[in-house]
């Protein structure tokens, strides 16, 4: 096997002068991530000991480079560093010091040279509309150039909410027809980490995942891994028992919002998003959202841009104008309905009324063969 | 001499298809005051520690303790379409003979546009009715189905992780979310319109149509139903 030739990531680090001790100490830290329990460091170890670093190729398409942005604030200690020096990062257009020609050669050399084990990973959606030209690198379409590089990956990993459902860019009228990578690449397996960006450690997370286990994560019905998206942010959130309790924030700059209670009113979209925000957090745990008294705005679902607004718990109708949800069409329709039912209550009187006064007036009750006048 | 019509008791709704629609119409009630309750609580403004309340846990354990009830009472309806009396049949509900669909613009005329008097012979359900029940049992399914697609992720019971393929299929609980919403007003709007019209039928036809939920009998005119028990109540001479 080509891969044996390779150093392994230990190997690798020996290199860089990591101690025997800093080695462990960060497979611990990357068994903690991956929540296994400490029976597993010498899985990890013996992963590690043993495998050279894996070949990632990441594109960025149609983005704003925030995946890329959060990802290398990966804070817990070391995190960052242990994970580029454990895959080796052959192609990425923001982080790379090669460019033009010398860059389009190590991608293409990684494609030949490592086809079917390099990690391909995907910020960034992609255009289809006028044959793509919304978004071309080195004179090639993102779509062209996204074909020709999972023919060869061993998995993808789709980055933030872009990559996975579209995002932004895919938001009506999407003009550019942004579509998430999995709608256009198939026969590979596909892993979203959605997120706009995703959190940190979920992405280094995932990472370590494939890394360590050499196979793809446990992901949910929509393609997620499991270990970090089958939660609802609701049910990891601190302010839960408010909302249980019926303790709701009214307004911004209420009492309630003072005492920090569940911002569900305020069209907190916790009770409908995937994500670790409520147990990870962000920067390094410090905070996420609502914690600092705004609602989550769901940016790992898909189509959130259309949902909204964020402030308002039902989204609007889509056909019925701005700020008319489905409650305000219900009353409507209730009303409309009272009003046909009195329109046709009046029309029966009218137009039944001749044959009601005839039944009425002609009934009778027979007893013993004679017949007693009804209509009494 | 004008023509004399009797009428004859006909037992129309068995025991079991009274007790599901009332069971039925009480899921409905509590089902959608609570749904509403959950889109849109009452916020209280109260001093208290989060630990001290839990009403709205329970406003949310009521809604999901009544969509159980609710979904097997209608699975029970199903079954009876086809283990019950003619009028609980399944026929009923879809029509797909010819008579029902003349059936169908019958009462249109009469009932609906009014610019017809002719009696409409059905015992039961009348065709317009039946099939208007076929799309609230589709309505009912797909209250379940999205109902359970949401709880699915709060619950570890086996029971409602059988829907939980809706979520993906939506897109994302948002929407699933959202349209279970929508459907609640088709509930309601459903509820206005069925409880006019037993009052309309019972006072133009008068045969019944309210108490007929609550003894299962309605007074039919013999000549449409010529094998009726021999227990004539009244006659009216036209």
């Amino acid at each position: 096997m080509p891969t044996n030739s390779r150093p392994t990531i230990w190997e690798h680090a020996q290199d860089k002068g990591v101690s025997r001790r800093d080695f462990l100490a960060a497979c611990a830290w990357m068994t903690a991530l991956l929540g296994l329990p400490n029976e597993s460091v010498a899985q990890v170890t013996k992963a590690l000991e043993t495998k050279p670093r894996i070949p990632v190729l990441w594109f960025h398409f149609q983005e704003c480079t925030c995946c890329s942005e959060s990802f290398i604030r990966s804070s817990h200690p070391g995190v960052a560093d242990i994970i580029l020096d454990k895959i080796s990062l052959d192609y990425t257009e923001t982080l790379m010091a090669a460019s033009g020609k010398q860059a389009e050669d190590a991608l293409h050399d990684t494609m030949t040279k490592y086809k079917g084990e390099y990690l391909m990973l995907v910020e960034g959606s992609i255009p289809t509309g006028a044959n793509g030209v919304y978004c071309c690198i080195g004179g090639r379409t993102a779509l062209d150039i996204a074909r020709e590089a999972a023919a060869g990956a061993k998995a993808l990993v789709a980055w933030g909410s872009c990559a996975s459902n579209g995002c932004v860019q895919n938001a009506k009228p999407n003009p550019t027809k942004a579509t998430p990578i999995h709608e256009l690449i198939s026969g590979v397996p596909i892993i979203k980490v959605p997120g706009c960006p995703p959190i940190a450690e979920v992405m280094t997370g995932t990472i370590v995942h494939l890394l360590t286990f050499d196979r793809i994560p446990q992901v949910d019905g929509l393609g997620r891994p499991k270990a970090f998206y089958s939660r609802r942010v609701h049910d990891t959130c601190y302010r839960r028992p408010n909302y249980d309790a019926g303790l709701f924030v009214n307004s911004f700059d209420d009492e309630n919002a003072k005492r920090g209670y569940c911002l569900y009113k305020m069209g907190c979209r916790g009770p409908v998003t995937y994500n670790s925000c409520g147990v990870m957090r962000w920067n390094g745990g410090t905070s996420f959202p609502i914690q600092s008294g705004h609602g989550c705005i769901g940016c790992s679902e898909g189509n959130f841009w259309d949902n909204g607004p964020f402030y308002h718990h039902l989204p609007n109708f889509p056909g019925f104008g701005i700020e008319t949800t489905a409650d305000d069409l219900g009353l409507k329709l209730g009303a409309a309905t009272l009003v046909g039912i009195g329109a046709h209550a009046i029309s029966t009187n009218i137009r039944k009324h001749r044959l009601l006064k005839e039944e009425r007036e002609t009934s009778e009750v027979v007893q013993d063969g004679r017949a007693e006048q009804g209509g009494s | 001499m004008p023509k004399t019509t009797t009428l004859g008791r006909v037992y129309v709704w068995e025991i079991p298809v009274r007790v599901y629609h009332w069971l039925n119409a009480l899921c409905i009630v509590i089902l959608c005051v609570t749904g509403y309750l959950i889109g849109a609580p009452i916020a209280i403004q109260r001093a208290s520690e989060a630990s001290f309340a839990y009403w709205f846990g329970k406003v949310r354990f009521i809604h999901f303790l009544f969509a159980y009830v609710f979904f097997f009472n209608f699975l029970f309806r199903l079954y009876w379409g086809w283990a019950g009396n003619r009028y609980a049949s399944w026929r009923n509900f879809i029509p797909f003979r010819k008579r029902q669909w003349e059936e169908v613009k019958a009462v249109i005329a009469v009932d609906i546009l009014q610019v017809d008097d002719q009696p409409i012979e059905t015992i039961g359900h009348n065709a317009v009715a039946g099939f208007t029940y076929f799309f609230t049992f589709l309505a009912f399914l797909f209250q379940a189905i999205t109902g359970f697609g949401l709880y699915a992720a709060m619950s570890k019971s086996w029971f409602p992780q059988l829907f939980a393929w809706i979520v993906p299929l939506m897109g994302g609980d948002f929407s699933v979310r959202q349209w279970h919403h929508v459907f609640m007003w088709f509930f309601i709007l459903f509820s206005i319109v069925h409880v006019y019209l037993v009052f309309y039928h019972d006072y133009v036809e008068g045969r019944g149509e309210i108490s007929s939920m609550g003894s299962g009998w309605k007074f039919i005119e013999k000549e449409y139903h010529p094998h009726m028990k021999e227990k004539t109540v009244a006659a009216s001479k036209k």
